[in-house]
């Protein structure tokens, strides 16, 4: 049967993938993972492949981009093929070139859900998913070019009183995956160079290290605080407060150390 | 007169700027520079007694001692003194081949004045005319030594009559360059004369000399001269006519100091605002000034690291200083300053405006680098571009013998990348092709030498037999291209267009360059034509001659992608899609695009394969052609070889354009392709007996015939390793 399946597998390990997603990949034809959009922290594929009994091929972003995708396009027409991803799928990554293409030329698709960072990260503030802007990435610098985008995303959500979900980068084939550290230190790049005054010493800030884990971290603070607290390894993600509701001041106080003082921010 | 002095001396005459010169000594190749250097050097005062009494202290490189040529320029500070006046002569020799003529152009930049040296015998040649042209060019002022009047004696057995002749029209087409190259202002006050003072006559070997003043002075008539070589009395001669006194005196009294020339120079080579304060001090030559250096050489030292040498326009420059790279953009602190030697550098404190510094401590500093005080880091205008006169057109393929060897031969070829700027190295580690281009035969044979010594002689390298370089470029306009990004988020529609002829001569001569910034080369480009659209919205400038243009309409996020499109235009006029020789002529329009809401997904590695694609993809639309280097060649022969040379140039697709009876000898000039002179020597040799004596240089780049063009397409792609058929269109652009 021809039929390409997405299957999320969540944020930290290979127990995070769904049983149903897992049953899948144990009846399938064919298995693919790419593991260069996000970083899984604990996945060993060779344990997950022994859970499903199944081998696993790993795709690499020029076989999907370059080469389209074809490796896997090819199996799906022939078998039930799996396409294994880290979190959620098609959700922060631009994978949907690969659906359309599998559906026009007449594959079969679907998608099993995972857990994402960006529920993930604001479950664990304790934010309200419905005051959240635009989210964004923060890219690493190239040749000294810095993305002004974040910057730009930052001041709009800040404005309408939203908060922001930010992102950070990674360089999977380099192994290089950004700290919030090195995050706030870009921000404060573009906020010397712009001077719009988004990125203060007083500006609120969330951070949060290894979402998913046993061990999660999350540390709200003024900006200087986190950027000099020690979040340990990666993956990290960050989280801009705009406007706060009395209880979302009051989870953040209790439940990732922000001080009293941020109840000045309720609205 | 002591000859030499202590540091505490050197500081106060490198202070005293009237009385500095900053001069080089330009010729055809053998006409006598290095000889006649050297005897300065042995006559003269020295700055340091380490070089004293060297012969040929500054040919001091094993392979120009051993070929009798010079290959580098070797900078040198002498003293002079003239009535009780001590002046400090900072002197740069320099290369004649043509081969070389890159190093002369930089040299050009730190200094003031030239003495032209002309060979009496063979007069004036090719190269004078191209390093007198690169003079002017930079405003460097010329005076000009007829060298080896001796062999019009012994040799030519001339008599007085004829000799005065044969001098006369030397400087009569000496000035005649001046006149054709010159500005107004040097047309009107350069010319040189002897009755002023500004030509001198002598012999380097024999080390005499004089100019009209001093034989004025010392009553001294041309016929005494051919006496003394009569009677056997040269050596008097050489007491009374010392030849470093004559050149050394031309220099002082007929070249500028520094205070005078950077008056008119600065606003030459540096386009910045002259009411700045950058721009004040330097030309005011002010030594409390913003330190503003421009380098003009980088060399290696495998002690001391790099070593960048360059022109002092202002300031002082002291051990410590924290300066900045303007074309590197990196901070640096200053780790030591000295002064040139010939082959020595010797430790001073600080040096100061209107001289020739050699600094420590910035190894990304490159020649033509604007290197200036670190808090004048955001606001500095970088010098002029240094434009060479030549290209490199041909490549050498070099591999180590021995496998292992390869890091060692990636790291001096790095090395020599850096320290000359007309050898392009290009290193493809997944194809394995390591190149080395060129200006020609000499200069990629002397390449691979100084691999081989830099890397400490037992490297051992096997270089391929000599190969063309050749361009890509189109005959009509492309279509709009559309291309997306890999992972197929972000699109771009691209068109190319043939760059005007006009506009590529503008750049060519410098008049538009991109560290003009947008706004002037908009006004330059509407000048020659452009619509303002289109001249206002110039993005990159890429040195094969191509022109990236913007002209979208708020597209959302195209700013922060710019850098990155233009990398992916930079890459793709690199390598075209004929066989991957560099694109030339492209005028690249961005005509729409839409790209990812998030910066990661719309980062480099998406957006430079986009662009490149699409410009690709227009390009093969718009039928590409492939161009060849064409040589000007000038060959001197006596009448009786007139026919063969002139048969053997047509026969090799060449052409002759003039041919002129100088005596005996007639000179011809013409152009022929590149490709075709390999080998030309030994076939030159056997049809004149070895009567023509001949030189080349490149000219310019013209569409090779089509036979010709595709037999270079095929064997280029083979070469390389590449498919032998030329990549469909389709492979480019996307749909939709
Ligand atoms: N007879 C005679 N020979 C000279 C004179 N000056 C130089 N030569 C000879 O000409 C040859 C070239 O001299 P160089 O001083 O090396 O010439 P150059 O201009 O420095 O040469 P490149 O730097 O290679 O361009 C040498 O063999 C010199 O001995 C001269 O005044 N008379
Ligand atoms: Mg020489």
């Amino acid at each position: 049967m021809s039929e390409l399946i997405f299957v999320g597998m969540g944020l930290h390990d290979e127990n995070d993938i769904s049983l149903r997603g897992l049953e899948e990949v144990k009846k399938a034809d064919f298995a693919f993972a790419e593991l260069y959009t996000s970083f899984m922290k604990e996945l060993r594929i060779g344990k997950l492949e022994k859970l499903a009994r199944k081998k696993i091929k790993m795709v690499s972003r020029r076989m999907l981009e370059e080469e389209n995708g074809e490796e896997i396009l090819a199996a799906a027409q022939k078998g039930k093929t799996i396409f294994l991803v880290p979190g959620d799928p098609l959700v922060a990554t631009t994978h949907v070139d690969l659906r359309i293409n599998a559906e026009k030329i007449g594959v079969k698709t679907r998608i099993i859900h995972g857990a994402s960072i960006i529920t993930a990260a604001i479950g664990l503030s304790g934010l309200q998913n419905y005051k959240f802007g635009r989210s964004v990435t923060i890219p690493f610098t190239h040749n000294l070019h810095v993305s002004e985008t974040p910057y730009a995303i930052l001041k709009t959500n800040r404005k309408a009183g939203l908060h922001t979900l930010c992102f950070l980068d990674i360089k999977a084939e380099e192994k290089r995956y950004m700290t919030i550290k090195e995050a706030l230190g870009i921000l404060l790049e573009i906020e010397e160079k712009r001077r719009e005054s988004i990125i203060l010493g007083n500006t609120l800030v969330v951070g949060i290290a290894r979402a998913g884990s046993k061990n999660p971290v999350v540390k709200s603070g003024m900006f200087h605080k986190v950027l000099n607290y020690d979040f340990g390894a990666p993956p990290q993600t960050l989280i801009f407060p705009g406007k706060l509701h009395f209880m979302e001041a009051e989870a953040l106080t209790k439940l990732a150390d922000a001080p009293e003082s941020i109840k000045q921010l309720i609205r | 007169m002591p000859r030499f002095k202590q540091t505490a001396e050197i500081l106060q005459l490198m202070a005293k700027k009237e009385n500095i010169r900053d001069i080089g000594i330009i010729a055809h190749i053998d006409h006598g520079k290095t000889t006649m250097t050297d005897s300065l050097l042995t006559e003269a005062g020295l700055l340091s007694p380490k070089i004293a009494g060297q012969a040929r202290a500054l040919d001091y490189l094993e392979e120009e001692q051993k070929r009798g040529i010079t290959i580098k320029t070797a900078n040198i500070s002498l003293l002079h003194e003239e009535n009780n006046i001590s002046y400090l002569i900072n002197l740069i020799d320099t290369p004649g081949h043509v081969d070389f003529t890159g190093k002369v152009t930089r040299a050009l930049r730190a200094i003031d004045g030239a003495v032209v040296v002309v060979d009496a015998v063979e007069e004036v040649m090719v190269q004078t005319e191209t390093v007198t042209r690169q003079a002017l060019n930079e405003r460097v002022k010329p005076v000009l030594f007829i060298n080896k009047v001796d062999r019009l004696i012994k040799e030519l057995k001339l008599g007085p009559d004829e000799i005065q002749a044969k001098l006369a029209r030397i400087i009569r087409d000496f000035n005649n360059l001046i006149a054709l190259y010159g500005e107004d202002e040097q047309k009107n006050n350069w010319k040189v004369d002897p009755t002023k003072g500004t030509v001198a006559f002598g012999s380097a070997l024999h080390r005499w000399g004089f100019t009209m003043d001093i034989a004025k002075e010392k009553n001294i008539k041309f016929k005494e001269i051919i006496e003394a070589y009569k009677n056997e009395k040269v050596e008097e001669l050489v007491k009374k006519l010392p030849l470093h006194n004559a050149i050394l005196t031309m220099a002082v009294r007929h070249l500028p100091n520094p205070i005078e020339a950077q008056k008119y120079r600065i606003p030459k080579v540096w386009k910045g605002d002259i009411d700045s304060e950058p721009g004040k001090a330097m030309l005011n030559v002010d030594p409390k000034g913003p330190t503003v250096m421009c380098i003009t050489l980088a060399q290696m030292d495998p002690h001391a690291g790099l070593v960048a040498t360059g022109r002092l326009f202002s300031g002082t420059v002291k051990e410590g200083e924290q300066v900045y790279l303007v074309g590197a953009k990196r901070n640096y602190r200053v780790q030591q300053v000295s002064m040139y030697m010939g082959a020595f550098r010797d430790p001073v404190n600080q040096i100061d405006a209107g001289n020739i510094a050699a600094l420590l401590g910035l190894d990304q500093a490159r020649a033509g680098e604007t290197l200036v005080s670190l808090n004048h880091k955001s606001s500095m205008v970088p010098f002029e571009r240094i434009k060479y006169v030549s290209e490199p057109v041909i490549t050498i393929a070099i591999e180590p013998k021995h496998p292992r060897d390869l890091p060692r031969l990636i790291d001096v070829m790095n090395r020599l990348a850096i320290e000359d700027p007309n050898l392009v190295t290009s290193i493809n580690k997944e194809t394995g092709e390591y190149l080395l281009s060129g200006m020609g035969e000499l200069h990629l044979e002397i390449a691979v030498k100084f691999l081989r010594d830099y890397a400490g002689g037992d490297l051992e390298i096997i270089t391929s037999k000599p190969l063309v370089v050749y361009r890509e470029s189109i005959m009509s306009s492309g279509i709009v291209a559309m291309a997306k990004s890999p992972n197929k988020h972000s699109k771009f529609w691209l068109q190319v267009e043939p760059l005007e002829e006009n506009i590529i001569q503008l750049i060519e001569k410098g008049d538009l360059a991109e560290e003009m910034g947008r706004k002037r080369m908009g006004t330059v480009l509407k000048e020659a034509g452009w619509p303002t659209d289109e001249a206002r919205n110039v993005w990159a400038l890429e040195e094969h001659r191509n022109i990236l243009l913007d002209l979208t309409k708020g597209v959302q996020y195209l700013r922060e992608v710019r850098d990155m499109l233009i990398a992916g235009f930079r890459w793709a006029c690199q390598n075209g899609p004929l066989c991957e020789e560099p694109i030339r002529g492209l005028k690249v329009k961005i005509m729409d695009a839409s790209l990812h809401e998030d910066p990661v997904h719309r980062g480099p590695a998406q957006i430079m394969p986009a662009a490149r694609r699409g410009i690709l993809g227009s390009f093969l639309s718009s039928k590409p052609v492939i161009l060849e280097p064409v040589y000007k060649i000038g060959v001197s022969v006596p009448a009786q070889w007139v026919g063969e040379v002139s048969g053997l140039i047509t026969r090799k697709r060449g052409r002759i354009v003039a041919s002129e009876q100088k005596g005996p000898l007639t000179m011809i000039t013409g152009f022929i392709p590149v490709a075709e002179t390999f080998g030309l020597s030994a076939e030159m040799r056997s049809s004149t007996s070895g009567h023509a004596f001949w030189q080349t240089s490149f000219d310019h780049w013209e569409k090779a015939p089509e036979n010709v063009a595709a037999e270079v397409i095929r064997s280029v792609r083979e070469r390389r390793g590449l498919s032998s058929e030329i990549p469909n269109i389709s492979r480019f652009i996307d749909e939709a």
